[in-house]
C-alpha cells in the first residue's frame, strides 16, 4: 500500500470511527431506555464491526482486535443469549472512550492497550454464559502483495492438465464472464482452449442470457490444481468442472508416444470402444477425426479439443526435453571425432569452392560460396564448440593430489582454484593432466616452503597453490601459481653452469635463466625425493605443452612464489592461419604466432646476409630462410618477405617469397615416417587440393637459438 | 471508455481505499454509504461493476444486490460482496442473490485489483 493513500486512510479512519462512536453513544442509550430495542442493538453491532473491518485495512489492528471480541458480545446480544443490562452498556461505553483514545494515540508504548482492553473484555465475559465463551479467530490483514485467488504453487515441474469447464446456463446472470476466466487460465501457463458449441440451438428458439456454450482447456502449468480451482472459486457450484492430469511432467519423454486421438475420445467418454473399433475396420483413407465427424460419431469440437491436446502434451514433453537436453546429452567421443572430421573435410571443401568462385568471376556462384562461407564458418565453431568441456572437473582432481603431496611432505599446503567453468578442448584436457601433475607437484615440493620455515619469514604457515584458468583470445591461459620460496637463481646458475649451458660470469636474462629448468635432466633439487627432484618431468611438461601448440612461460619472484604460465589453443583440429610461399611450395605459419610481415628487398638482403638480422624500428629481429631451412631449390624473388613471429617474448622473422593470406587450416597430422621432420608440425590441404605444410613455430625458434649459440 | 465502478461501503475508510485503488487503474468511482443511497444514486445510470459491504444501515449488502440484479441494466454486471471472515454464510446469501463473487475483509489494494480483473474484462 503506497504511503500516501496509508496515511489518507489512516486519517479517515479516525474521523469516521468517531462518527460511529458518537452514533453508537446514543443507541446505548436508546437501549438503556429500551432494553428490547432490536434496532437499536443491530446498529451497536454494525457499528463494532465497521471499526473492525475498516481498523484491520487502515493498520489499526490492536482496534481490530478488540473490537472484534466486543463484537462477538453483541452477537451474542442479538441471538438473544446475552441481555442487555446496566453493566453491559457502561462496558461498551468505556469501550468506546478506549478506542477513542487508542485511534488517537496509536502507539502509548511497548504493551499498547493491552491491560485497559484486557479488563474491559473480560468484564464482558463475565456476562457470556460460561458455554458461549466461543471464540472466533481474529481477523488479521494478510501479507500486502499476496493475492488470495493465486495461492503460489510449490516450485515443480510443468504439468498438462485437461480441463472441463461447463457452467450452468444461468451462470451470466451471476455476472459471470467465462472469457475472464479462460484468460486468468491462460495467465497459469501455456493453454489451449476449445469451445464445445453444439448445444447451441438454432437463433429463434435461442435465450440469448443463457450459456450453451462448454469449454475444453490443456494447460500446461507448474502450479497445481489449486491454482486452477481458485480461477473458478467464484462459480463454485455454478458449474461442472474436471481437472485431470493428462501429462504429469515426468513421464517417458517419447514426444511421438501421447494417447491417440481414439483413446483420449473414449477416455473423455466421447466415443465408446465399439464404435472406435467399428471406424477402423472400415479402413478408410481419411484421418480418424474426419471420419469419426462424418460418421456422426464425435463431434468436430471434440475432435478439436483431442487434437489440441496431443498437440499440447507433444510440445510440452518437447520443452521439457530441449530443457534436459540443454544440461546433458551422451554422444560417444568416436561420434564427435567423425563429425569434427567431416567439418575439417568440408572447410577445405569450402575453401576450393571459394576459390573456383572467384576466378569463374560470376557474381551468382560467388554469392552463393561467401553463404556457404559463412555457414560453414558457424557449422564449424558450433562443432567445436561440442568438444568444449570445462576444466573444472580436471582442477578438482588436483586437490586431493595436493592434500596427499602437503600430508608427505610435512607442509601444510592449501589449493584453490579460478575459472574452473573455462572451457577447452576435450583432447587438450586429456593431455594436459599429465603435465599440471608435474606443474603442481613442483609447486608443492619445490615451491612451498616447510610451515616453520614460512612462518619466520613472516608468512603464513599454511602455502597455497592457486590454479586459474581463462580464455584470451584463441587460447586458453592455465595459471600454477603458488606463494613459496620462488625459483632460486643462484641454484639455477650453479647448476647451468655445471651442465655447460652457460658461462659462469655470462649475464642472461632472468627469463632465459628461468627457462632452463624446463631442459631435460635439469633438477635443481639437491634432495631427490619421491616426488619431484630427477629432472624428469619439466622437460615432459615442456614436450606435451608443446605438442599441443601451447607454451610456457615462468615467472618467479624469491620469497613471493613462482607462476607458472601456460597457453593453449582452445582448439587442436583447426587454426587460423597465414599462408606463405616459398619455392612455389606453400607453408602455413600459426596466425596467432604472427605479429607483422615485412619486406625484405634485394639490398638489404644483401646487407644483412652475413649477420641475419634485420632491423625493425630499431629492434633487431634475427630471421631464417625457410628456403634454406627446408633445403629448397629456385631463386629468391627480388622481394622477399620476412614473416615476423614472436613466441615467449622472443621476436623471430621467417623469409618466405610470397604472403598469400589467412586461412582456415584444418589441421592433419604427418605419416610416421614425416613425424620427426624438424619446423612442421602437420599439414593442410589447400583450397585446389594441394598440400601445405604447418610450421612448427617453436622449433623453428630453437633453431635460430641454436644458430645463435654457435 | 473509461469503466465506472460504484462502491458501497458505510465505512469512509474503506470507500477511500476502493476509491483510491481503482481510480489509479483508470476506472471511474460512483461511491455510496449504504444501499438505499447506492439505489438512489443509481437510478439507471450505467455502471459496469458493483462493489458492496454486506452489513450497513438502511439497506443491507444482500438486499442491495437482489435490488440491483432485478434492473434489467443491471442483470449481466458483475457484482463483488465484501464480507469478514466471520460471515462465510454471507458469501453463499450474496451468491444466492446474484452476487458474483466475494472478497473478505480486510483486503489490500493488490487483492482489490486482482479480484476486479477477474470479473470485469
Amino acid at each position: 500500500m503506497s504511503e500516501e493513500l496509508q496515511d489518507r486512510m489512516r486519517q479517515a479512519f479516525t474521523d469516521e470511527t468517531f462518527e460511529i462512536l458518537t452514533a453508537l453513544e446514543a443507541s446505548l442509550l436508546q437501549l438503556e431506555e429500551d432494553p428490547g430495542d432490536t434496532e437499536a442493538v443491530s446498529s451497536i453491532f454494525r457499528a463494532f464491526h465497521t471499526i473492525k473491518g475498516s481498523g484491520a485495512m487502515s493498520g489499526f489492528d490492536e482496534v481490530s482486535g478488540f473490537t472484534h471480541d466486543i463484537e462477538n458480545v453483541y452477537d451474542l446480544v442479538r441471538s438473544g443469549r446475552v441481555l442487555p443490562c446496566r453493566t453491559l452498556i457502561d462496558l461498551t461505553l468505556s469501550a468506546a472512550d478506549l478506542i477513542r483514545e487508542m485511534v488517537l494515540n496509536p502507539h502509548p508504548g511497548e504493551y499498547g492497550y493491552q491491560e485497559q482492553t484486557a479488563s474491559i473484555l473480560a468484564g464482558f465475559k463475565s456476562l457470556s454464559p460460561s458455554d458461549e465463551g466461543r471464540k472466533r479467530p481474529r481477523v488479521v490483514l494478510p501479507p500486502s502483495g499476496l493475492n488470495p485467488f493465486m495461492f503460489s504453487a510449490e516450485p515443480g515441474g510443468e504439468v498438462t492438465y485437461r480441463i472441463r469447464f461447463k457452467p450452468v446456463k444461468e451462470i451470466f446472470l451471476s455476472g459471470t464472464n467465462p472469457v475472464l476466466l479462460m484468460r486468468e487460465l491462460s495467465g497459469l501457463g501455456d493453454c489451449r482452449v476449445v469451445a464445445h458449441m453444439d448445444d447451441i440451438p438454432e437463433l429463434d428458439e435461442l435465450d440469448p442470457e443463457a450459456c450453451y456454450v462448454y469449454w475444453d482447456i490443456i494447460l500446461t502449468t507448474s502450479r497445481g490444481t489449486d491454482a486452477i480451482r481458485d480461477v473458478f472459486i467464484f462459480i463454485d457450484g455454478q458449474c461442472e468442472l474436471n481437472i485431470e492430469v493428462v501429462d504429469d511432467g515426468e513421464s517417458d519423454l517419447d514426444t511421438s508416444d501421447y494417447k491417440r486421438l481414439g483413446e483420449i475420445l473414449i477416455e473423455k467418454s466421447e466415443l465408446t470402444r465399439e464404435n472406435l473399433e467399428k471406424v477402423l475396420s472400415e479402413k478408410k483413407t481419411l484421418p480418424l477425426g474426419e471420419l469419426l465427424i462424418d460418421e456422426g460419431l464425435v463431434d468436430r469440437d471434440s475432435v478439436q479439443a483431442a487434437l489440441a491436446e496431443q498437440e499440447q502434451v507433444r510440445l510440452a514433453r518437447e520443452s521439457r526435453l530441449r530443457a534436459e537436453g540443454i544440461s546433458s546429452l551422451r554422444v560417444s567421443a568416436g561420434k564427435l571425432d567423425r563429425l569434427v572430421n567431416l567439418v575439417g573435410e568440408l572447410v577445405t571443401v569450402q575453401a576450393r569452392l571459394s576459390q573456383t568462385s572467384l576466378r569463374s568471376q560470376d557474381p551468382g556462384l560467388i554469392s552463393i560460396a561467401e553463404e556457404i562461407e559463412r555457414l560453414t564458418a558457424e557449422l564449424r565453431d558450433n562443432t567445436m564448440n561440442i568438444r568444449m568441456v570445462p576444466i573444472g572437473t580436471t582442477f578438482s582432481r588436483f586437490r586431493r593430489l595436493v592434500r596427499d603431496l602437503s600430508q608427505e611432505l610435512g607442509k601444510a599446503v592449501e589449493i584453490t582454484t579460478e575459472g574452473a567453468e573455462t572451457e577447452l578442448d576435450k583432447t587438450v584436457i586429456e593431455k594436459l593432466n599429465d603435465p599440471l601433475v608435474h606443474l603442481i607437484r613442483n609447486c608443492v615440493d619445490h615451491g612451498i616452503e616447510l610451515p616453520e620455515v614460512r612462518a619466520a619469514a613472516g608468512k603464513k604457515r599454511k602455502g597455497r597453490v592457486h590454479l586459474a584458468a581463462l580464455q584470451s583470445g584463441p587460447n586458453v591461459i592455465i595459471r600454477i601459481s603458488d606463494d613459496g620460496a620462488g625459483l632460486d637463481r643462484g641454484v639455477i646458475r650453479r647448476k647451468a653452469v655445471e651442465k655447460g649451458l652457460m658461462a659462469p660470469d655470462e649475464s642472461i636474462p632472468e627469463r632465459e635463466l628461468f627457462s632452463m629448468i624446463l631442459l631435460p635432466g635439469f633438477t635443481t633439487s639437491e634432495n631427490v625425493t619421491n616426488v619431484s627432484g630427477r629432472g624428469v618431468g619439466m622437460d615432459v611438461v615442456k614436450k606435451s605443452v608443446e605438442a599441443l601448440r601451447g607454451t610456457i612461460g615462468i615467472e618467479s619472484t624469491p620469497g613471493v612464489g613462482t607462476t607458472i604460465t601456460l597457453s593453449l589453443p582452445l582448439t587442436l583440429a583447426i587454426i587460423e592461419g597465414l599462408l606463405v610461399e616459398v619455392g612455389g611450395e606453400m607453408f602455413v605459419v600459426p596466425l596467432s604466432a604472427v605479429k607483422e610481415c615485412v619486406e625484405l628487398g634485394r639490398d638489404s638482403a644483401r646487407r644483412t646476409e652475413a649477420t641475419r638480422v634485420i632491423n625493425i624500428r630499431s629492434q633487431l629481429v634475427p630471421y631464417i630462410r625457410l628456403r634454406e631451412q627446408f633445403s629448397m631449390d629456385g631463386d629468391r624473388p627480388e622481394r622477399e618477405q620476412i614473416v615476423i613471429v614472436r613466441q615467449d617474448g622472443q621476436k623471430v622473422g621467417f623469409v618466405v617469397d610470397k604472403v598469400i593470406g589467412e586461412f582456415q587450416t584444418v589441421i592433419k597430422t604427418l605419416g610416421r615416417v614425416f613425424r620427426d621432420v624438424t619446423g612442421v608440425s602437420g599439414a593442410t590441404i589447400l583450397g585446389d587440393g594441394s598440400v601445405a605444410l604447418i610450421l612448427d613455430v617453436p622449433q623453428l625458434l630453437e633453431v635460430v637459438g641454436k644458430r645463435g649459440g654457435d | 471508455m473509461t469503466k465506472t465502478i460504484m462502491s458501497v461501503d458505510d465505512s469512509a475508510s474503506v470507500r477511500l481505499m476502493i476509491n483510491f485503488t481503482l481510480k489509479q487503474l483508470g476506472y471511474e468511482i460512483i461511491e455510496a454509504a449504504n444501499g438505499k443511497e447506492a439505489l438512489k444514486k443509481l437510478a439507471g445510470r450505467r455502471i459496469d461493476m458493483l462493489i458492496t459491504d454486506v452489513n450497513m444501515p438502511e439497506l443491507d449488502g444482500i438486499s442491495l444486490v437482489r435490488k440491483v440484479r432485478e434492473d434489467p441494466l443491471y442483470k449481466l454486471i458483475p457484482i463483488i460482496i465484501l464480507t469478514t471472515e466471520s460471515q462465510t454464510e454471507k458469501k453463499h446469501e450474496g451468491k444466492a442473490a446474484g452476487a458474483t463473487g466475494w472478497m473478505v475483509k480486510p483486503f489490500t489494494p493488490d487483492q482489490l485489483t486482482a479480484v476486479v480483473k477477474k470479473v470485469l474484462p
